[in-house]
């Protein structure tokens, strides 16, 4: 049986977008319109089979990927150095990927005895998959800000500091999601090259600061404080490892 | 991106770029495919770039949508003109559209929402996608499709009525 209220006031109702005193009227009418009621629950049903498939579908790694690389997050100041700067954060997050993966497979094997041919393999995989948690970063040098800029977006607090005074100065920060699980990275340059500090929570043991090299770039992995810290970049070990004894420092005073 | 200034790319990228999942899915359930709906979303947000200039700083996701949905409308018309021709027709649309017997099937729940979701005529699908999976309100809806408030509702139900019925054809049979 069909009821004089108009099919679109009941569609208004289910969507919650009759005002106050429209639904109020609506709910009144409910009360004893049994096809009214009844077209309500059809309604919820579908909603709920809707989204129980979970139909949703978000940005696909590639498609993020593409638009990262025209729209990467940190502006870099010089143009010419844009596609160098994204290559280096591609193969850089690359690194940490099989730093991760180096991890899960058990504290025994050792980078070394990683093949060449595998790891290509994985860097080549992880430069498609790569999913950037956020496209937005910020660019400064105020450690502060870019703390702050962080705050909101991670449950965990970021040690941002600028060691500009020790020769790496601080550009900026952006964020990254890394097998799942969403991750800082901190931007410093030294004497013209960038480093990229990759920060996330572990819940594993602290460890000595491991390092390794991959296609002509070195990178140095440790824990400490229920942090990771990867620091990767093309620039001298010593560099890497020195801005290591920094943040660790710093992180062991905050 | 050169044709932004600094302001305006930071701005691009913290008001406009979080909505990517949205301009993916809303150009994936318009085109039916992953693969079109990536370039479909790409080109859309490159658009959006260089148009920003004209965007008066109010919704952003809704502003953003209207260009991906205008975006598909435009390649569906030279690369699938059928589609939208035979939108209204649905008399037409009932025999391309999936049958309950086809629906019934299909035993998983997800891959029957997608073929029925699918099947409806773009207008109807797009109203429910914006409406179900995005979250938009009637006016957000009526922004992004530029129809009036009045078409959106009675897409919306008609849009629900026969997905509805094509469902609940599939899994148990005809109602008395």
């Amino acid at each position: 049986m069909k009821c004089d209220f108009s099919d679109s006031l009941l569609q208004e109702y289910f969507d919650g977008e009759l005002g106050g005193r429209g639904a109020a009227e609506f709910e009144r009418h409910l009360e004893h319109c049994a096809h009214c009621a009844t077209e309500l629950v059809d309604l919820d049903l579908l909603r709920d089979r809707l989204h129980l498939a979970q139909l949703y579908e978000p940005a696909t790694a590639s498609l993020r990927w593409r638009i990262n690389a025209r729209f990467h997050p940190i502006a870099p100041k010089t143009p010419a150095s844009k596609p160098l700067l994204w290559h280096w954060m591609a193969a850089a997050a690359a690194l940490l990927f099989m730093a991760i993966v180096l991890g899960k497979l058990g504290p025994r094997l050792q980078v070394d005895d990683y093949q060449a041919e595998l790891a290509e393999e994985i860097v080549d995989s992880h430069m498609h998959s790569l999913q950037p948690g956020s496209t937005m970063g910020v660019a400064s040098n105020d450690a502060r800000m870019v703390a702050s800029w962080f705050e909101a977006k991670l449950k965990f607090a970021v040690p941002v500091r600028d060691f500009a005074n020790e020769g790496f100065a601080l550009k900026g920060g952006r964020l990254d999601v890394i097998e799942g699980r969403s991750v800082a990275v901190l931007a410093y340059e030294r004497d013209g090259h960038l480093i990229n500090v990759f920060m996330w929570r572990t819940r594993e043991p602290e460890t000595f600061a491991r390092t390794g090299s991959r296609q002509g770039f070195q990178w140095v992995d440790w824990r400490k404080s229920k942090m990771e810290f990867c620091v990767v970049s093309d620039t001298r070990v010593a560099d890497l490892e020195q801005l290591h004894e920094l943040i660790d420092s710093s992180v062991g005073n905050s | 991106m050169s044709e932004l200034s600094v302001e305006d790319r930071e701005r691009f990228e913290q008001l406009v770029l979080p909505h990517v999942d949205a301009a993916f899915n809303l150009a994936r359930w318009l085109l039916r495919g992953r693969a079109d709906a990536e370039d479909v979303a790409q080109e859309a947000l490159l658009r959006a770039c260089r148009f920003f200039g004209g965007f008066n700083g109010g919704d952003a996701r809704a502003w953003l949508l209207q260009i991906v949905r205008n975006t598909c409308y435009t390649w569906l018309e030279k690369n699938r003109p059928m589609e939208l021709n035979m939108e209204f027709d649905e008399e037409l649309h009932q025999q391309t559209s999936a049958t309950p017997e086809t629906l019934a099937i299909i035993a998983d729940d997800h891959k029957r929402l997608t073929l029925a979701l699918e099947t409806l005529p773009p207008r109807f699908r797009e109203v429910l996608v914006l409406r179900e999976l995005e979250g938009c309100s009637y006016k957000e809806i009526a922004t992004i499709t530029s129809i009036p408030i009045g078409t959106v509702m009675s897409s919306l139900s008609r849009a629900r009525r026969q997905l509805y019925s094509a469902l609940t054809n599939s899994s148990q049979g005809a109602c008395p």
